[in-house]
């Protein structure tokens, strides 16, 4: 008989990772958060990290735009790698980067300005828009892609704010979205929505796929097998288990993962 | 995986489906015994116990089915919970398919022995019969201990019962040919023998499904099949 998930993990180790990650470490201070973490994440995929409280998936996450270099005390050890580049390098822009590979945060952070101005700050930064029309044209695509123009068009001046829980997330994934990233990186992104405002964005997500490159920390994990083609447990600072989300939510190889997704360590 | 879920209701609803199986599966083995042993008496009074009794089964099943769905609805297993659940469900309908066929074995031995016709070889009826009963036994054993190997050697068994259909087969044919006043009755035997060759099956296929949820994976080499009545020409 063939094995359904071997089929796929097949298909998932023929397409070029876009990002690795090599014998990662992460330090806060003294305090180990990752300890030697190697990761493929594969392009136009949804890969999802999953794990207890505080086992470093945000701090993984983190290592992936060097968002870590925002915290004074951390240090990260080891290679990531964007399309070939290691991006620790000291040559590379760090603000160039985080355009390439763009973050969505659990509590949605819409700027205190207007939806349109929410969107189209990053690509005024970027210089990616030449006229006042271009930059409209981008927003208005943006807000397309995330799901939320036909909710706000006739509103693009009022204050992001001013939505609802679900759609300032929406927003704030239009914003990524504008600076044309290749990788977007959320963080929780639906801990804060209801079922509905979720769906929306799993969905929205589904769609994103076929543009981007997506790595989700979530802690349903429904969503993480609802939503992605990869999957990565994390306990305690390790990497445990990651491959295909089918297998690891059916038969997954370690008795750790086992545990933790079917409810069994807290 | 160790024992207990965070949740005990969870862990409770989960031994409650296993014991609503393993209920199941006992009361599959005593209905075919008592029409095995309705057959071998011609009994007609524990015949039509029998056939009363498929009803208990078909009330389990429902109940089994409620619980499973409430349990893929509410608690969302993942894992080894998931292949427990699905598997429980699904061989629960193979056990609830053996009550049907054992129940027809006892209408039809209920006709026979009316008929108090010439039934020739029913003690190979019977030997097929007690094959089943000790696969039944087995599987029950595999199920409750998760042990795929012995899954997987019950399910290989199925060709021994295969092997007693097509000689029972072969001999009802000559019977028959001999003389045609047995016909009627021969029929009902073949009938029989058709309905226990079938429960091995369920068998077997409860022991694939034992296999999965042990291990992840369906066994791979394909099952023996010794049923060779559909090739069988007598002329
Ligand atoms: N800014 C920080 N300074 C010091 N220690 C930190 C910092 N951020 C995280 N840590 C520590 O690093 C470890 C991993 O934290 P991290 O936030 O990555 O976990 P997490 O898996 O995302 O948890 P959660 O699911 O609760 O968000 C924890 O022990 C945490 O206390
Ligand atoms: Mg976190």
């Amino acid at each position: 008989m063939i094995n359904k998930t071997e089929i796929t993990q097949e298909a998932l180790s023929i397409l070029p990772p876009i990002m690795t990650a090599n014998n990662v470490d992460v330090f806060y201070g003294k305090k180990q958060a990752i300890s030697n973490v190697s990761l493929d994440i594969p392009e136009n995929q949804i890969t999802a990290l999953i794990g207890p409280s505080g086992c470093g998936k945000s701090t993984f996450l983190r290592c992936f735009n060097r968002m870590n270099d925002t915290i004074n005390i951390c240090r990260v050890n080891g290679e990531i790698k964007f399309s070939g580049q290691d991006i620790y390098d000291p040559k590379v822009d760090v603000v160039a980067l985080r355009s390439r590979i763009g973050m969505v945060f659990q509590k949605a952070n819409p700027f205190p300005k207007s939806i349109f101005e929410n969107v189209a700050y990053g690509p005024r930064i970027h210089g990616l828009a030449e006229t006042k029309d271009d930059l409209e044209s981008i927003v208005i695509q943006s807000l397309k892609r995330a799901g939320l123009y036909d909710e706000v068009s006739d509103r693009l001046s009022e204050p992001g704010t001013s939505l609802s829980g679900g759609q300032q997330q929406r927003l704030c994934i239009a914003r990524a979205i504008a600076v044309d990233p290749q990788v977007i990186l959320m963080d929780e992104p639906c801990s804060a929505l209801d079922p509905i405002a979720t769906a929306i964005i799993e969905d929205l997500m589904e769609t994103m796929k076929e543009k981007y490159t997506i790595v989700i920390v979530t802690h349903s994990m429904q969503q993480a097998a609802r939503v992605s083609q990869q999957t990565a447990f994390f306990h305690l600072g390790e990497l445990v288990e990651s491959g295909d989300t089918q297998a690891i939510f059916t038969n997954p190889i370690q008795e750790r993962t086992q545990n933790y997704i079917s409810g069994r360590i807290g | 995986m160790s024992e207990d879920h965070i949740v005990t209701s969870f862990d409770n609803d989960m031994r409650e489906l296993e014991s609503l199986f393993e209920e199941m599966g006992s009361i599959v083995l005593l209905q075919l015994k008592d029409a095995t042993r309705a057959l071998r008496k011609e009994d007609r009074k524990l015949a039509k116990k029998v056939v009363k009794g498929d009803k208990q089964l078909n009330e389990l099943e429902r109940e089994l089915n409620d619980l499973a769905i409430k349990i893929l609805a509410l608690r969302q297993p993942f894992a080894l919970d998931l292949r427990y659940v699905l598997t429980t469900l699904k061989s629960a309908g193979y056990l609830e398919r053996m009550g049907d066929l054992t129940r027809n074995m006892a209408q039809r031995t209920s006709t026979i022995a009316k008929a108090e016709a010439e039934t020739g070889p029913i003690e190979t009826l019977i030997r097929m019969s007690e094959l089943v009963q000790a696969m039944t036994e087995d599987i029950l054993k595999a199920y409750k201990s998760r042990d795929s190997e012995l899954a997987k050697i019950v399910r290989d068994q199925d060709e021994k019962v295969d092997m007693a259909h097509n000689s029972l087969f072969r001999e009802l044919l000559t019977y028959m040919m001999e003389d045609t006043s047995n016909i009627s009755a021969c029929m009902h035997v073949l009938f029989i023998a058709k309905n226990i060759e079938r429960m091995g099956d369920n068998i077997a296929d409860i022991g694939q499904e034992i296999v999965y949820m042990a291990t992840g994976e369906w066994p791979d080499s394909k099952r023996i099949k010794g049923d060779k009545t559909s090739s069988i020409i007598l002329s």
